[in-house]
This record gives C-alpha cells, structure tokens and sequence, in this order.
C-alpha cells in the first residue's frame, strides 16, 4: 500500500514539468495552430538558463526566482522567435510553420553548445527541499512533494488567466475561431506574440523546475518533444485541462509501467495514445477540428496539367544527363545521387498523400524503414536472392500501410498525423525491442545486392531506373482517375461522397499505395548501404521527409523532388562545417521566409512576374 | 405517372429534439416538386436523410421501390439520384471540365485505375453537359476563380453527370440575383423536361417556386402542412396562417427574396 | 540571414576546405563521428587525435609524409555514415576509415568496408558483434569491449557475499549486452547468485524516481547499473534521494569515466566499483605524459575519450609504419598482430578476432574536493576475461 501511494506520488511530480511544456504547446496550437516542433528547445533554454541563474542566485529566494526568471527569459526567446521567423509566413500554408520551427531547433542546439559547452550539466538541489518524509514507510523526496503542490497552482493561474482576463478571452475565442476573432478588430499579431511568450515560458519553467530532479543536457530538447506531443494529443488540442490529465495519466501509466513491465518503456505512451485515439479521435477533451487544417489553407492550389513538351524535354535533359554521369562523374557522385534519388522517391511518396490527399503523416518512415526491414529480414533468415528480397520491401511496406490505414484514415487533420506518429513509434520499438530477430539497434548488416548490381556504377543506374521509375509512376498516378479521386477526396469529402466516391476506401487505397513507394524507395536504401537500423524507422526520418515536402512545395507536384535534392545536397555540403546545424536551420528558416509556398511554388510565381512561365501553366 | 421516390414516416430527432416528425411523400416521375417552409422547418434535415448523409430515427425512404433508408450518398448516387448542395461542394483544385470528368469518371466505375489520364476521360461528354448549362466556353478555367452563379450551373452539369431519375436540389438558387435565379431554374426546368428527370428541390424564393414546380410541399415545424399544386397550397388555410397569420415564422425577405 | 549569402558562404568553405586537402601530400585517414549529436564524447575524442598528430608529425610524421585526419560529422545516421566512408575513400583518397562512437554506425561502416574491401578501426563502438557475430577481415576494433568491462566488474561481484542482484541498463543493444554478459560471467563465478529484477529505461528518457522504486521494491543485495550520461545522473541523484544505495554494492559500467563521473559532481556515488578512467592518480610513466601533454595542449582534463583518440592515431601511425606502404592488401597483413605503444602501454591487435588488447581500469568511487574519483583502481588486461579461441573462433563467419 505505501509503495503504491509513493509510486502515485512519483507520477504526479513527473506530471508537474511535463504538464508545464505540454500545457505551453497546447495553447500556441490552440491559438496560431503553428505545430511548434521547436518546443523541445525552449524547454532546454529553460533548463540551461534556469540552471545559470541558480549558479548567480543564492537561496531560496535565488532557487525560485531563477526558475521564474528562467521562464521570463525563454518567453522572450519565444517573442524574438515569433517575431523574426513565423510571423512572415503566417499566411502560408497550414503546417508550413513546422519546418520554421524544425529550423529554429538546429538553430538553437548549435547555440546550446556553442554558449554552455557539450557537457551533461547536473542541476543543483533545492535549498530546503533536499530530503526525504517517509509516508508508510517509503521515502518520497520533499522536491516531489513541492512539484506536486505546484502544478495545481499553475493549472488554476492558467485557468485564472484564460477565463478572467482579457486576454484570456481573446485566446478562447481565437481557439474557436480565428477569422472572427480577426474580424473583430483585434490586432492578430500581437495576440499571437502573446500567446508565443506564453506558451514559451510555461516551457522555460519545465525546464528550469526539473532540475533538481536532472539537470541540463543537449539531448533534451529532443527526448522530451515526442511526450509532450503525445500528452497534448491525447488531451486533446488546445484544451489545457486536457494537457493536464493527459500530463497525469502518462506520468502515472509511466510509473507503474516500470515497476511492472520494465521494458515497456519505449512504447507505453504510444499505446496510451493510440487507444485513446481509436476510442475518442480528438483526444479526451479535444474537440473537432474545424475544416481546413489540412495544408490547404492559403491560396486555393491550381489545376494540375501533366508535363508539357518544354517539360518533358528539361526532365528527359536530366535523365539523360544523370544516366551517363558514370562517363563524366566521379563514383562519389554516383554514390550521392543515389542517395538523392532514393531520398526524393521517399519524400514523393509522403507529398501524395500529403498533397493530393491532404493526408499529413508524422510517421511514414514506417513504411520506408519497414521495407527496407522487410528486404534484409528475407535476406538475413531466409537467404532469398536480392532480386526477389527487393520486390519484398515495396509489398512488405504496402501491408503494413493497409493494416496501419484502417486504423488511421478514420481520423483526419492533426489526429491523423499523431495517429500515424504513434504507429511508426510502434513499429520502431517492435524492430528496436525484438534484439533477436532483427539485431535490435544493431541492425541487420552485410545486405549487399546481387553480384550483377554490386558495383556502384551498376548500383546507381539500377537505383535511377527504378527511383526514378517509382517518382513518374507517382506522378503519373496524380494525374490518372485515382489520383483525380484523392484529389477530390480532399477538396470536398461531401461532394465526393454525394457523387459515388467512398472517401474512407480512396484514402486508404492512397495511403497503402504510398506506403508501397516508400517501401521501394527503402529496399533501394538498404541494398545501397548494405545494412539497416532502426535509425530509419525514427520520427526524425518521417521529419525530414516532411520538411522537404514543405520546402519544395506543398501545393506543387515537384515539391518533394526538388526540395529532397536541395535538402540532401545542402547537407552534404554542410556537414563538412563545424557548426552545419546552425548554417542549415538558417537556411532552413531563410528559404520558408524568402519562398513561403516552398522553392517550387515561389520559383512558379516568380517566373510568372518575370514573364518566363505563363500564367496557371509552366511546370509543376 | 410512376412514384419514383416514396418517403413514409420519416422522422429525425436530435437528442430529444424532433426537427422531422411524420413526414411522407411522393415524387412521380418526370415532375418538379419542391419543398419549402421557413427557416429551421427541417428542409435541409429531410433532404440529408434522402440522400443518406443522415440516418432517419424512424421511417423509410424507397427508390422506384427498394428501400434505400440509411443507404450511404454514394449509394443513393449509383442508383440514379444526383444532388446539388446549398453550398457548393466543388472541387476547387480541378477545372470546370475536370469537375465534371470526375463525376463521370466515378460513374463509369473507373476511380480506382491507376493508368489513365484522368484529364483526358469523357473530356467531350463533360463539354456536352456544360454546354448544355452555358459553360461550354468557361471549361478549361479554375474552378476556384468561379462566380458564384457560375458554380451553381457547374453544379447543375455535375448532377447531370451519371443520367440521374431524381434530382434533389437543395436552395439551388440560393444567393443569386433574382434574375440569375429565374434563368437557373428556367434552364433546370427545360433540361429536366427533355430527359424526363424528376426534381425535389427546396427554395426561399416564392417566384421561383411557383414559377417551376408542378407540385409544392410545405414543411413548418418539421411536419408536412399542406402537399398539391400550387393553387392548392395557396389556398390551403395552415400555409396561410404559416405565413401569413403568424408572420414571426416567415419573414418578408424570404418570401420576397 | 540571406540564404543565397549563406550558401555562398558555405560553398566558398567547402571549397577552402577540399582545397586544403589537395595541395599537399600526406597520407589521410577519413575519420567519421558524431560530432554534434554526441558533442560532449565526441569533441575530447578529437583533440586526443589531433594531439598525437602533432606529436607524430613532429617526429616526421609516417613513410615521411605528414599523418592527417580528415573529420566528417555523420549526424549519428549509420547510412549517413556509409555514405560519407564512400566519399572518403573514393574521392577525399583516405586511405583507410576510423571513427564512430555509436555501435550502429559502426556496424555499418564495419559491413561497408568488408564489402568494398577497405580498412576500418572502429575506435570507440562498444559492441562486441563488430569484431565476433558480425565481424570481417577489414574491421579491427580498439576499444575495450563490453564484455569485457561487465567481466572485469562480475569478478568483483563475486568475492563478495550478496546474491540477489538487480540490474538497470539503458533499453538498447549496448545495455542488453552489457546485463547479459555480466550475468554470465557472474553466474559462472557464482552459481547461486539470482537476479531479482531487471530494469530497462529508455536511453535518455529515464524515468529515475519510479526506476528507483522499482528497484528498491526488489530488495536486492547488490545493483549492476549500466546507465549513463543523463540518465546517470538522475538515476544517482533520485538513488541518493531515497537511499537506494545504502548499504548496497553497486557495480558500474563506465561509470567511473570522467565523461560521466565528472558532471555529477558532489554527488558522486562513493563506494560504487566501476570501470573508468583515473587520470588524475597516474603514476609516472607514459600514461601521465599523455594526462600532462593533453592538458597543456588543451586546457583541458582528459576524458576517456581523449585517450581513445589518441590511441587511434597512434594504432594508426604503427600500422602504416609496419605496412611500409598505404596499400590495404599491406596493411591488413600488417594489422594482423600488430603492437602499439600507447599510455596503456603495449597493445595488440589480436590476429584472432582484430579486437585490441586495451584493458581496463577498474576501482572504487570516492569523493575529494567535493568530486568523484577513483580509488584503489588497477589497470586490467582484457584477455583473462576474454571467451576462449575456439568460441570466439565458432563466432566469427567463416572468412
């Protein structure tokens, strides 16, 4: 009985800085609907500055001011934030913000290090709190106890705060609607500056609260962003008393599952959140999204037309110029075009069913790790030739996009995306736990193609056949009477429904078939590298997929190609630099505020301006 | 002249509340039939339980006699009912053939083929139909950047799309001006007269309900008050208190337009 | 900032940088880590490399041609990481490829170089797979293996009288080797020994007070802890907290490592026996000229890291020097039983299995200054604790 009590104490202190982080997210995306993957970060900022101040500060008085001034100064770091990066692009696309904020991440862990070093920082204990009272027996750390007293006071100044103050009813109704909250006469701008300082700072005071229960690491921004998605999503979006249960709940669940199943704790959350998905799709208290939150906000997206003549001779001019690069180029640069090819085959499959479905998936490196997976698994147990291993990895990927898609296509918007997130986490952790069978994070090595493809050259021109296949066939597929019907699925689910088109089954159809082409596009990777790791499975890997969806283009058919080679080659350089991070989030940050409709789109629209490309025509 | 569609008992409830009580009706082949009542009389409820976005709590909508209660859209679609919306439902990405072609893309069954240009599929077909609503010369241009006037003639050549029996058209004029209104329905009228097409349609405007309909229904309250033509439902003394005697119920805008 | 400027930039960098590798002539070995992603491993491991390139390019550097390193950040992917060990060999003309501290990176760079038939030292990569399960003819590993070190610490166990042990170790191949292999070296030494409970936090997402209160719920005798950098450090802080330790052993992989030691401070666990590195109690001898030469290079105390940098150059220095050519047919029959002189003093890669001979130190943790560091330490040589031959031989594929 004691251990338990104590166990529910230690989830609820867990609670108290994961609620402060979840709680500031939420409300940003309530309010600006910005997806701030950058959010991890201010967290960090929070731990870092807070612990800075504490080592200045003396006292209690120094402790708890330094956590409070800590939470200040990360607001403000979220106003410059807002400011400079995502205030110019507000009226792009949906979504298009996230790759701002992915920008502002690389941006700020080079800061990190370059101001604090690499070192782990341990956090210093509160004064006054260091012990322990023992309640039945167990001991249970005073600093818990004081987390736990807090974490209501926070819950009622927040709630205080959006349904007493002006403000506070400003930030409800944007929640509900924004245009009539714009039409109104309130100054947009400065609602949302307010709101960025906000939610910021509830993420600096997580940050800087847990010290004494940790301490200060570059890791961190990173480790605690997945948990602090899945306690918003689980809430619900935008609702804080959700965040807080969802806060409780996952903290609890987590305590309990380390006493009794030890190694659930990769995966715990995300069965929380996928139960509680498939149960209630807009989280505990969430309520339904209103339409248009499927990257279609913005500018309606033009007609599509196949390439024209001028097209298809500049596409057939690559090719060609691609297929005799082994007459001209050196085998480093075989090497890396068919990274770039196998990359961009990748990132068109998301963009289908990104764009012309409106379907955003956080989690399609499940179908590309997945095939690539399935491709070594046949290679290593079974000794299947290559040949046959390669055609495994695009019907491998397709089953798990059937089976994953029944689950998910029920949801749409932000749920869909959480929901796909929290599947691919799943599977990572499935290929992660199950060290048997598939090496765990050791991977799967020595899965080398035939003899006939060994050499790099043959490699290269097999991966450009078939990547490149794989990218017209998507293509291809955007303009034949399926791609028309996913098209119209995300237009208008009514109309469509109202002229024969069962919406469910053509956007479950489309998530498979994506699903395959990223499976393709893995069994070209893994027989490239000639091993595989979970690595490939990783939410980053969905990430960077999505980031040069958006950065090409969302509302282009082009997009993902153009930006996936722009990506990948811009990382290769920029590597080679000390701080690559830094240089690349601004480049990142610099390309969403210069083409906020991503390269494609602004190249279209300046080509138009300039006369080069007619109007609602050109290649796209 | 045949019953085309027969709709007994129908009634919907929201959580107590009863927006459709009792409701039955016929629609005879070939006819013009509308559906009017003031504001929140339960119009929009009935024509949404028709076609199947919403699911009656009791009753039974039959289509040349099968039942079709609870069936989904599509499927009431398949079997010959099109439908226009009191707000549009277009496809904004597509041009104005385009949105057409798809419609009769899924009619002929061809939404799943991966290989075809879609663009290029009963291209002529979809100019016919836009011809026939005068938007032969529009085709190639964004549906996005549509007048509105001219979305709901696009509309019109949607529903036409897979040689509907039933029309069921829901405000089809609805924030037009009143001589675009006259001429939509005209056209309605004339295309539905060749092709013996029945129509089902709800309107505020009373010209053009009594201009076109050979038969007008009165919905107040979610109960059917008065169905026959319409001299008889001007005549008929629970309409005239509707919408005269209560006044509150039925304002001079909507009668009036 | 202007993107068409910062490319620009960029650009002009890049070509500065493959510019300055051109013009002169020396012998370059491509050099992959994760720089950024691991900062705080990674960056002492650089200096140690670049410490003995200094030293070994004043001496006159290999074959009389100037030693140099080409670094390159993988970003912790391993096919980044492939990638890059392509470009170096096919286009920067690296003669061979070391580096990682990841296993996984290293696997993968290890599968690369056997079937493109170049050289690889794996540095730092733990895993004992690279040079047994998966190991190949063009892989050599330096580092200490995991085995090993969960050996050297079982041995330990052993002598004393608790039986019920419990063992916490980041949920990851690295953790799951380092619990099983203590496991068996320790079951072997003692039979009747138990293993209560075994927990398994996620790397760097510990959740440490409920971790805390699983284990103390177990009552083992005794704990075999094998979590590092943050999640040690809330792991000790929560096990301080509530007395989890007292009077309990416990056994630590790395954790004496003053990449891990250091940042925790005051709050050092005394008493804990682990593996590590104690620099700062070096006799005289070459292991103290390294400690005094990397502090006035640096600045800087060394970390375990340094030292393994260090080593690597040097390993790579005798390995080219003995080959007397940098062809990879000559140098592979040179690795085979090669002998380094390091801080550790002889080392040598063992024809066997390519592992190195580097051992380890072994001691207790106690706190001076308010900091903690290792007492009653011994330098350890890995082979006693080694599997025999013939099972390492029945590991490795058939070559």
């Amino acid at each position: 009985m004691g251990l338990l009590i104590a166990q529910l104490l230690t989830g609820l202190a867990n609670a108290a800085a994961l609620f402060l982080v979840a709680s500031g997210l939420s409300l940003i995306f309530g309010v600006t609907r910005i997806v701030n993957f950058a959010h991890g970060s201010f967290y960090m900022l929070g731990a870092y500055i807070g612990l800075t101040l504490m080592n200045i500060l003396p006292g209690h008085v120094g402790f708890w001011g330094s956590i409070l001034l800590a939470g200040i100064a990360v607001g403000l770091i979220g106003v410059v934030v807002e400011i400079l990066v995502l205030r110019p692009i507000y009226r792009a696309p949906e979504l298009f913000q996230l790759v701002a904020t992915f920008g502002v991440i690389l941006v700020i862990q080079d800061l990190t290090l370059m101001t604090w070093g690499a070192e782990d920082q341990l956090g210093p204990r509160a004064p006054g709190l260091r012990g322990v009272i023992r309640i039945l027996g167990e001991p249970v750390p005073l600093y818990d106890l004081a987390l736990i007293g807090i974490t209501p006071f926070v819950l009622f100044g927040l709630w205080w705060l959006i349904t007493k103050t002006r403000l506070g009813v400003l930030v409800r109704a944007a929640t509900q609607d924004r245009e009539m909250v714009g039409a109104l006469g309130v100054n947009q701008s400065w609602l949302f500056t307010g709101v960025f300082f906000l939610g910021s700072a509830l993420a600096g005071l997580g940050g800087a609260i847990q010290l004494p229960k940790g301490g200060a690491d570059l890791l961190m921004d990173f480790n605690i962003i997945a948990a602090v998605f899945v306690v918003v999503v689980i809430g619900g979006m935008g609702s804080l008393p959700g965040a807080f249960i969802a806060s409780v709940l996952i903290s609890v669940l987590n305590v309990f599952g380390v006493a009794y199943l030890p190694s659930s704790t990769l995966v715990l959350m995300f069965v929380v959140m996928a139960i509680v998905l498939t149960v209630r799709p807009f989280g505990l208290l969430g309520r339904e999204e209103v339409a248009g939150e499927h990257g279609q906000v913005g500018e309606p997206e033009r007609p599509i037309r196949p390439f024209g003549l001028t097209g298809r001779l500049i596409f057939g001019a690559i090719v060609l110029a691609l297929a005799l690069l082994p007459l001209y180029g050196s085998p480093f640069a075989q090497v890396l075009i068919t990274d770039i090819v196998i990359f961009c085959l990748f990132a068109a499959s998301l963009q289908f069913i990104l764009a012309s479905g409106g379907l955003v998936s956080f989690g399609h490196a499940m179908f590309f790790g997945g095939g690539a997976y399935v491709s070594a698994l046949a290679v290593t147990y079974a000794d299947t030739p290559m040949e046959l291993a390669f055609l495994l990895a695009p019907l491998g990927a397709g089953l798990i996009a059937i089976l994953v898609g029944w689950f998910c296509i029920r949801l749409s918007g932000v749920y869909f995306a959480m929901l796909t997130l929290a599947f691919s986490q799943l599977i990572w952790s499935l290929v992660f736990q199950w060290g048997e069978v598939t090496g765990g994070d050791d991977g799967l090595v020595n899965i080398w193609p035939a003899a006939w493809l060994s050499d790099t050259t043959a490699y290269y021109l097999f991966t450009l056949l078939v990547g490149l296949g794989g990218i017209v066939f998507l293509r291809h597929v955007i303009h034949s009477p399926f791609g028309y019907a996913l098209r119209a699925t995300r237009d208008s689910a009514r109309q469509a429904e109202a002229t024969g088109i069962d919406v469910r089954r053509v956007q479950w159809v489309a998530f498979a078939f994506a699903g395959m082409m990223a499976g393709l596009a893995g069994g070209l990777f893994v027989f490239s590298k000639g091993s595989i790791f979970p690595n490939e499975l990783e939410i980053a890997k969905s990430f960077d997929a999505l980031i040069v969806v958006f950065l090409g283009g969302v509302k282009t058919l082009s997009g993902a190609v153009v930006g996936g080679a722009f990506f990948e080659s811009v990382k290769d350089w920029l590597t080679r630099l000390e701080y690559w991070r830094l240089v690349l989030g601004l480049v990142i940050i610099g390309v969403v505020i210069v083409a906020p409709e991503g390269i494609v789109g602004t190249a279209r629209r300046v080509g138009e301006r300039l006369g080069l490309v007619k109007e609602g025509e050109g290649t796209r | 002249m045949s019953v085309i569609l027969k709709v007994e008992h129908l009634a919907k409830s929201f959580g107590g509340v009863k927006a459709v009580t009792d409701v039955s009706f016929e629609v005879r082949a070939g006819e013009l039939k509308a559906l009017i009542g003031p504001n929140g009389a339960g119009k929009s409820t009935c024509f949404n339980m028709l076609m199947g976005q919403l699911k009656p709590s009791s009753g039974r909508v039959s289509l040349d006699g099968q039942d079709i209660t609870g069936h989904s859209p599509r499927d009431v679609w398949r079997r010959g009912v099109g439908r226009t919306f009191q707000i549009t439902g277009t496809y904004q990405s597509m041009t104005v053939a385009e949105n057409v072609q798809m419609a009769l893309i899924s009619h002929h069954r061809k939404i799943y083929s991966f290989l075809p240009r879609a663009h290029r599929m009963y291209r002529e077909e979809a100019l016919a139909l836009l011809a026939l609503v005068g938007m032969a010369d529009q085709a190639n241009r964004a549906c996005a950047i549509l007048a509105y006037g001219d979305l709901k003639r696009l509309e019109l050549a949607i529903a036409l799309a897979h040689e509907p029996r039933l029309l069921l058209m829901d405000e089809p004029t609805a924030g037009m001006a009143p001589r675009e209104r006259i001429s939509l329905m005209q056209l309605t009228a004339d295309i539905v007269a060749e092709r013996g097409i029945s129509v089902l349609f709800t309107e505020h405007d009373m010209d053009v309900v009594f201009a076109h309909s050979h038969h007008i229904m009165v919905l107040n309250r979610g109960e059917l008050i008065a169905d026959g033509t319409a001299a008889q439902v001007r005549a008929n003394a629970r309409v005239q208190e509707v919408y005269l005697g209560g006044g509150t119920l039925f304002s001079p805008e909507d009668a009036h337009g | 900032m202007n993107p068409i400027r910062t490319l620009a930039a960029a650009a002009a960098a890049v070509l500065a940088l493959s510019g300055t590798g051109l013009a002169q002539d020396t012998i370059k070995i491509g050099e992959i880590n994760h720089y950024k992603r691991m900062a705080a491993f990674a960056e002492p491991y650089r200096k140690g490399i670049e410490l003995a390139l200094e030293q070994i390019n004043a001496d006159g550097g290999v074959l009389g041609k100037p030693l140099e390193f080409v670094f390159r950040d993988d970003d912790g992917q391993p096919g980044d990481a492939v990638r890059i060990a392509d470009e170096l060999m096919t286009r920067d003309g690296t003669v061979m490829v070391t580096g990682s501290i990841l296993s996984n990176v290293g696997l993968a760079i290890s599968s690369l170089a056997a079937q493109k038939g170049f050289i690889y030292l794996a540095a730092e990569p733990l895993a004992d797979s690279l040079v047994w399960k998966a190991g190949n003819p063009y892989t050599f590993r330096l580092r200490t293996s995991t085995w090993v070190q969960a050996a050297m610490l079982a041995e330990e166990a052993a002598k004393t009288d608790a039986v019920r042990y419990a063992t916490i170790a980041p949920n990851y191949a690295y953790g799951t080797d380092a619990v099983e292999a203590f496991k068996a070296a320790l079951k072997k030494l003692k039979p009747e020994v138990e293993f209560v409970t075994e927990q398994w936090p996620a790397l760097f997402k510990i959740d440490a007070g409920a971790e805390v209160q699983a284990l103390e719920s177990s009552k083992p005798d005794a704990i075999f802890n094998v979590t590092f950098g943050s999640d040690l450090a809330k792991f000790v802080r929560e096990g301080n907290t509530r007395g989890l330790f007292d009077g309990r052993q416990v056994y630590g992989m790395l954790t004496g490592e003053p990449e891990y030691l250091d940042p925790l401070g005051d709050e050092a666990p005394e008493g804990w026996i682990v593996t590590g590195y104690p620099w700062y109690d070096l006799p005289d001898g070459p292991g103290k000229e390294f400690v005094d030469a990397y502090q006035a290079e640096t600045g800087e105390t060394p970390k375990i890291g340094s030292l393994v940098g260090y080593m690597t150059a040097q390993s790579i220095a005798a390995l080219i020097t003995k080959a007397g050519s940098t062809e990879t047919d000559a140098m592979l029959a040179a690795f085979e039983d090669l002998k380094v002189e390091t801080p550790l003093g002889e080392i040598t890669y063992r024809g066997l299995d390519h592992q190195s001979t580097m051992g380890a130190y072994v001691g207790r943790i106690a706190l001076e200054d308010d900091r903690g560091v290792m007492v009653d330490w011994d330098y350890r040589s890995p082979e006693p604790y080694m599997p025999s031959d013939e099972d390492i031989t029945a590991m490795r594929p058939a070559e």
